[in-house]
């Protein structure tokens, strides 16, 4: 070795393998590992590659039901929507790199989970992106908006897959570290199906893609370690992004899979060439041999080490059967894309590397990548924190002040200035995206009359107030969400962000939310069938506060018979669902208006989720509603200002009883959706929730063009479109 | 009718061509590959379709226009035969020269994606005479190069033979004279930036873009 690679295997040695995971590479090989091989360890055992922190935890998930074909383990998870149809989907993070270089990190993110559905044989049919962003007033919020919005747009345009939905907060929780979770959708036949396992002895390994070069290298590495004020020069690890080529390699890939030559196939992701190959290797319980000289390169003189490390963007590694080699290279050709065989599977279950003619790694596959690092980590419980109710705050001078003040929140703010940055129609089946008055994307299932119903959610203010209920409710809202578009909510993907879990309170917070988020999904059927896991979203020793965001998929079986909420007329009857106590613990209303971020968030009664969604999607196939919008962040007095706003008709809403009035409005309590009816619909929609024990309570009637409380408090339609869209255009600039 | 949707690497709206082409005419469209040097015979409409072809990492629609295919359109122009260019169709018929000026960035230098409200400027074309009367459609645009340009005089003559064809209602990209679709002098190339294809459909994007393709059919 020479001594500058000596010198670079210290400083792995010291940056990413802790001394015992050291001492298990040397047990591993009967001798100390070369760089390459550190390399290579050091990569598979990252928190980003290994979930070594997160394993144990991630064991409570029910991943299995009747329509999961492909749970947790593969590219993305497999869903059966009928007819021979699968869906694909996944989300995963890259908060890491976004916070670091926001264009290319957000366009990558984009760029790397579409890789994830399409090698799985899927044609990705949306996007969708979860983002959290520090509070606006901060130095850096403006810059990272507008470069992580052009990123995810730069690149989802391009590349053609529709960008539907998504959710975006702002909290100074994140000013040092923000979160840029994006999820991608897929179709595919249910039989034709690729995975990662499947290879055998004595197959072709073929790289397809671009070229390798030096970009990305160690990039896992980099999302496995808290920042510190010098994180900007981890710039060069992050990847450039080309959707050019990635819309080429969707094509070449699809075209490829529609004859018979591919055994198994995993994208270049994180770690690259290191884990596609290890982990097709062990999946398919072959060895690899694979010759560096014949990877293409993008620069000259690449190391051994840098290829097995980069990073670089749009590459797939798969295993053909033998003498498909011709068949790919046309393909391939066809698309102007590099392609070429670098190796085949062996019966030895060694991974062995050649470079300019000598042995460069010659590593055991199966401890590699089974006998990874696993931590138990200590944990602690969240404190409980108290109950607060609407008698417990001061009710405001000003209710209609109020409901301005929350509508023109960041959190409540229309993000029109994002979406509009986003195709949202290319390939021509979304029935409902960012723009439109419904609850969940809704995405046609090309050339038939179903439809997928998407959504992504998650309230850090209730997870950082109780990590287990906050859990619950990510999960339950996603339901809900799904269940308000008309949709049957199917299984869910996760991204779960969370700070240092070295620390025994940010490793309680993951392990109460998963905990919260797995009885959720037992309760509401509602399996989990892929997700990811970003550790160490901190910034000198400041966590993010715990953000489980949860991608869910629906299905509606016919796209006329959908929820929306912009049909409300003149004389609907409006109709609020689900009990009311007035929950003002870890409110938006409580933060926004009375400054306070505190309380115990709302409790989620599964049973009564359940209850109440399966009562609500029963009255909108039944074609009784002529709007239906799910409860959440502000409660019913959010909700009404977003059907007022998207109807253009007013809502005049009567309280009376012992909840007082801003608990009424403002109360953040679960299981609650508010619906509208003509008055003959609503007489049938009554009898069913009496007959379903659901509570249901007619609190006012639709008509002029404000929304008014009492008859003693008005916001006009006109004030609240104002306020709604004043925020992003006023902090972006205009 | 018998047409053919042109597909370049990076084209993202040839189905969405393909599929407006086949609900309107019962016939789908050949996908003719971009480095083919011929239409399949007896072709009488050619699309080309929006997209990024070549990734637009330089001008959009420049590498596009020097593809194969490109002198079997100009032949298919020359005869007269009708081409519609949408979106990043558009901005390769300007840059083959087929349709005259040019679309540069957005003024606002974001990518814009909304439903535009648009005035149809001249229904007498072979492109709008379906619409009859009707003078206001809305149509979705989804484009980070749009904004229409061309000289004073280009775009007096434009005006005053009739090849405006759409004007936008609320100008989104800073187009000269609001522009949003222009035809050639004969009045057989149409180029506009909204998607008539993304609006057939009343569960996706509504249906006034089906105007554009009856029109077509009717011309036959």
């Amino acid at each position: 070795m020479t001594a500058n690679a000596s010198a670079l295997s210290q400083d792995i040695i010291d940056d990413h393998l802790p001394p015992e995971e050291y001492a298990r590479t040397v047990e591993i090989l009967g001798r100390a590992p070369n760089l390459v091989e550190l390399g290579i360890f050091s990569v598979m055992w990252s928190e980003h590659c290994s979930y070594k922190s997160s394993r144990v935890h991630l064991k409570k998930f029910p991943v299995t039901g009747d329509k999961v074909i492909q749970g947790p383990g593969e590219n993305a998870g497999v869903i059966d929507i009928g007819d021979g149809q699968a869906c694909i989907f996944k989300m995963e993070s890259h908060n890491h790199p976004s916070y670091i270089e926001p264009y290319q990190g957000a366009a990558t993110g984009v760029g790397g989970i579409l890789r994830d559905v399409f090698t799985m044989g899927a044609r990705p049919v949306a996007l969708m992106n979860a983002l959290r962003f520090g509070a606006p007033n901060h130095p850096k919020t403006r810059s990272l908006v507008s470069g992580v919005v052009a990123g995810i747009g730069g690149y989802g345009n391009c590349v053609g897959v529709p960008t539907v939905g998504g959710e975006t907060n702002f909290h100074s929780g994140y000013d040092g570290n923000i979160l840029v979770n994006a999820m991608a959708v897929g179709l595919a036949d249910a039989d034709n199906i690729f995975y990662a396992r499947g290879a055998e002895p004595g197959q072709p390994i073929v790289y397809v893609g671009s070229k390798t070069g030096r970009d990305g290298i160690h990039g896992a590495t980099m999302a496995s370690a808290e920042f510190d004020d010098d994180s900007a020069e981890n710039r060069p690890t992050v990847q450039v992004g080309d959707p050019f080529t990635e819309k080429k390699l969707i094509e070449a890939c699809l075209e490829l899979m529609a004859t018979d030559a591919i055994a198994a196939i995993q994208d270049m992701g994180a770690a690259g060439l290191t884990s596609s190959s290890v982990e097709m290797g062990d999946k398919g319980g072959v060895g690899i041999t694979m010759n560096l000289d014949a990877v293409p390169q993008r620069e000259t003189g690449m190391t051994a080490y840098e290829m097995m490390l980069s990073e670089s963007q749009e590459r797939m590694l798969m295993i053909l059967k033998p003498g498909k080699e011709s068949v790919a290279e046309a393909i391939f050709r066809k698309w102007e894309l590099d392609v070429a065989v670098i190796g085949e599977t062996t019966d030895t279950g060694r991974m062995l590397l050649k470079h300019k003619g000598e042995t460069v790694c010659d590593i055991p596959i199966k401890p590699l990548a089974d006998e990874a690092p696993l931590y138990e980590r200590p944990w602690v419980r969240a404190p409980k924190r108290e109950t607060i109710l609407a008698g417990d705050v001061a009710a405001p001078q000003d209710y209609a002040e109020a409901i301005l003040t929350l509508m023109v929140s960041p959190d409540l703010s229309s993000k029109a200035w994002i979406w509009k940055q986003y195709d949202r129609h290319v390939m021509a089946d979304t029935a409902a995206s960012s723009e439109d008055p419904s609850d969940a994307a809704v995405v046609r299932v090309h050339k038939t009359r179903k439809a997928l119903a998407i959504t992504t959610d998650c309230t850090p203010r209730y997870c950082q107030a109780g990590p287990m209920e906050g859990g619950k409710q990510a999960v339950a809202e996603a339901w809900r969400n799904l269940t308000a578009a008309g949709a049957d909510p199917i299984a869910i993907t996760d991204c779960l962000n969370f700070g240092n879990p070295e620390r025994p309170d940010i490793m309680g917070q993951f392990a109460e939310c998963v905990e919260g988020m797995a009885e959720a999904c037992r309760a509401l059927d509602f399996p989990v069938v892929s997700g990811n896991v970003s550790l160490y979203n901190e910034t000198n020793g400041k966590a993010i506060p715990p953000t489980p965001a949860v991608g869910a998929v629906g299905l509606i079986p016919d796209i006329s018979k959908r929820g929306t909420f912009g049909n409300l007329a003149e004389g609907d009857v409006l109709m609020l669902v689900g009990e009311s106590h007035g929950w003002l613990g870890a409110s938006l209303y409580l933060r926004e208006i009375e400054g306070r971020e505190e309380g115990a968030p709302p409790p989620v009664d599964l049973k009564v989720e359940k209850r109440n969604g399966d009562f609500v999607r029963a009255q909108i196939r039944e074609g009784r509603l002529s709007i239906v919008h799910d409860l959440s962040d502000g409660g019913l007095a959010a909700a009404a200002a977003e059907v007022a706003m998207a109807s253009g008709t007013g809502l005049n809403l009567a309280h009376e009883g012992e909840l007082p009035l801003h608990g009424f409005l403002f109360g953040e309590d679960q299981a609650r959706y508010l619906i509208g009816a003509t008055e003959a619909k609503a007489e049938a929609v009554r009898a069913a929730a009496d007959e379903a024990g659901v509570p249901l309570t007619v609190i006012g009637l639709a008509g002029g063009d404000a929304l008014t409380v009492n008859g003693e408090w008005t916001v006009s339609i006109e004030d609240l479109k104002r306020v709604n869209n004043a925020f992003l255009p006023a902090l972006m600039g205009g | 009718m018998k047409s053919a949707v042109i597909v370049f690497p990076g084209s993202n709206c040839d189905r969405d061509a393909h599929d407006a082409i086949e609900r309107v005419t019962g016939h789908a469209p050949a996908m003719v590959w971009h480095q083919e040097t011929e239409l399949p015979d007896g072709t009488e409409f050619v699309m080309v379709p929006g997209g990024f072809s070549y990734g637009d990492y330089l001008r959009c629609g420049a590498m596009a226009s020097r593809s194969a295919i490109i002198p079997a359109l100009r032949a298919h122009a020359e005869r007269g035969a009708p081409i519609l260019g949408v979106c990043n169709g558009f901005q390769v018929l300007t840059e083959t020269g087929l349709l005259p000026g040019a679309l540069m960035r957005n003024a606002g230098l974001t990518f814009i994606c909304e439903k535009a409200p648009l005035t149809i400027e001249n229904g007498n074309t072979q492109f709008t005479s379906a619409y009859g009367g009707q003078r206001e459609v809305v149509f979705p645009i989804a484009h980070h190069d749009g904004n229409y340009f061309a000289d004073a005089a280009t775009l007096d003559r434009l005006e005053g033979e009739g090849q405006v064809v759409f004007r936008y209602a609320n100008n989104p990209n800073g187009s000269a004279r609001d522009i949003a679709g222009i035809t050639n002098a004969r009045g057989t190339i149409m180029g506009m930036m909204p998607h008539p294809e993304r609006a057939v459909d009343a569960d996706h994007g509504g249906t006034d873009g089906l105007g554009v393709f009856e029109s077509l059919l009717g011309s036959a």
